[in-house]
């Protein structure tokens, strides 16, 4: 039995591994996730839907559920598993886990695959308002680019929160997380649709990752295209938020010495 | 062959030194005690070992390899902190969470008998007594059947018996051929697990040698006796420490560690010093260790002694 033979468990399976097991935590404590489920649900309900304008309008109707949606995920992307992420680092499990034999990529894996799962069911609520209230439609073949769209949309927030997990405590990074959130929810259309933008909102906005993940969120769901380069934006912002996570992971050496 | 070596490490936090040029290596099969005060430098020892940290110099091996790669640890198995065990997963869960990390791990329910937890696999952890966390928290170390075990504190908080049913554990699970480096406050845990004990105060290593080589280091003997209140004793030859106990009859039971217990009993004659029921035995390592500490000016714990009483 020698040491120098036996390698680590494969990576996917112990990213499996650690998924199912958070996504155990998270269901057993439902309220966390139910709040971040509520906000986008009720924000449909209350401002869109007696808005008859929009809400009869088919186009008009399935952007909006699409706009409220992108934020549905970015909220539980950045909450549950960017300020979780910092709870979890204050609890002295989670130095233990780190002396398992497993690197940062399974964990981190772990938890963006359990994030994505999660992101499924934040848009549930909207989905169902959407359908029942409003004139919002949608064809088999959107659906299922809606489907493949909301991992592009979930992962790059993800990162971001799980960056700011790592690196903050829990204190500081809600308050980081509610700082990021809002703004970058405003200013990518997110409450209001960027065809209300000054241009020069609207310039700065299509450079950011919210109005990308919003614009190719719609078009998944109403064919109505993205502006040039939402692709680039989403994947160029991802790649920071990936290379900003591991190396908080990183340096991160559990709790401080006192 | 060596298990966990530590080459001139230095690890400071601020301007606090916690290791201070620290070398230290354990082979395949021994079974350490590591003692010393809070804040001796135990815990960073050990999470430099399971690669939570890095020193600032030095070298760290674990199994020939760099603690700080996933590779390196795989025989490696170490103990939460009982109070951290995620509270909504239930035992069997963070059992196979664990076991799942290692390529051959024991089944689950040869863990949960190992430590006589079997009723309760299916309680969330937020739902056990503290003595059946601590049992979970060593299980844990052994899930991934390690060839070291590291073991920070294993049976603080723990009664006697539950104490007893955790030794019992450590010592056939060693016996299996594994390597065991444990710390504890209760020096009696030491004495009674670890052929070799390496005491740390100071950030540094005070001693390193076999259980009975520490305790002969000292060479301290626990003399009680009978006085009058009134006599003092801490002046007279060959007296280190002296402790005042309980009052019987007309006089006060003392207890005296002596560095040279012949020349206080000759002292004690010669001074005509009117003491009665005198008893003599070699110290505890309890003892060994508060001497140890003090003598290189380094603070000793506030409690070994209460402890020892225990």
């Amino acid at each position: 039995m020698s040491t120098l033979t036996v390698r680590p468990r494969p990576f996917w399976t112990l990213a499996v591994v650690h998924a199912r097991f958070q996504f155990v935590e998270t269901i057993r404590i439902p309220i966390a996730v139910l709040g971040n489920l509520l906000f986008p649900a009720l924000a449909l309900l209350f401002f869109v839907v007696p808005q008859r304008a929009v809400a009869d309008d088919p186009l008009a109707a399935t952007a909006a559920v699409a706009q409220l949606g992108t934020f549905a995920v970015m909220s539980t992307c950045l909450f549950s598993f960017g300020v979780g992420v910092s709870e979890d680092r204050a609890m002295p499990f989670d130095p233990f886990l780190r002396t398992l034999p497993a690197g940062a990529g399974p964990r981190l894996a772990g938890r963006v695959i359990n994030g994505v799962v999660w992101s499924y069911f934040a848009l549930v609520p909207l989905v169902v308002i959407g359908w029942l209230l409003t004139a919002a439609t949608i064809t088999p073949v959107r659906a299922l680019a809606a489907f493949v769209m909301v991992p592009v949309v979930a992962v790059p927030f993800l990162l971001l929160g799980l960056a700011i997990g790592y690196r903050l405590t829990s204190k500081a990074a809600i308050a980081v997380v509610q700082a990021t959130l809002f703004p970058l929810a405003f200013a990518g259309g997110l409450f209001l649709p960027p065809e209300m933008f000054p241009t020069w909102l609207d310039a700065i906005s299509k450079l950011l990752p919210s109005r990308a993940a919003r614009d190719l969120a719609v078009q998944a769901v109403t064919g109505d295209p993205a502006y040039a380069g939402a692709l680039v934006v989403i994947l160029a912002w991802t790649a920071l938020f990936a290379a900003l996570a591991v190396l908080a992971y990183r340096r991160d050496e559990g709790r401080r010495f006192h | 062959m060596t298990v966990l070596s530590l080459t001139n490490v230095t690890r400071t936090f601020g301007p606090v030194v916690a290791l201070d040029d620290v070398s230290l290596s354990v082979e395949e099969g021994e079974l350490v005690g590591l003692l010393g005060p809070n804040g001796a430098g135990k815990t960073t020892l050990l999470s430099l070992v399971s690669g939570l940290r890095r020193p600032d110099s030095g070298v760290v091996r674990l199994f020939g390899g760099d603690p700080r790669d996933a590779a390196s640890r795989i025989g490696l198995g170490t103990t939460p902190q009982d109070t951290g065990l995620p509270p909504t997963l239930t035992v069997g869960e963070v059992v196979d969470l664990v076991g799942r990390h290692y390529p051959a791990p024991m089944p689950r329910a040869e863990v949960l008998a190992r430590f006589g937890l079997e009723d309760l696999v299916r309680r969330q952890t937020g739902g056990l007594s503290g003595g059946q966390r601590r049992r979970l928290a060593v299980a844990l170390a052994l899930v991934g059947r390690p060839r070291l075990v590291l073991l920070d504190e294993p049976t603080t908080g723990l009664d006697v018996e539950a104490r007893h049913v955790l030794w019992q554990a450590l010592r056939e699970y060693h016996a299996d051929g594994a390597t065991v480096v444990l710390t504890s406050h209760y020096l009696e845990e030491i004495e009674a697990l670890a052929d070799r004990v390496v005491v740390v105060g100071g950030g540094r290593v005070l001693a390193d040698d076999s259980l009975a080589a520490v305790l002969g280091l000292v060479g301290l003997r626990r003399v009680l006796l009978t006085v009058p209140a009134s006599v003092r004793l801490d002046g007279l030859p060959g007296a280190s420490v002296v402790q005042d106990g309980a009052p019987s009859g007309d006089g006060v039971r003392r207890t005296v560690l002596a560095s040279d217990a012949d020349a206080f009993v000759r002292a004690l004659v010669r001074q005509d010093v009117p003491f009665r029921d005198l008893e003599m035995r070699g110290a505890s390592l309890e003892e060994a260790f508060l001497t140890l500490t003090t003598r290189d000016g380094v603070t000793a714990p506030d409690q070994p002694v209460e402890e020892a009483a225990r």
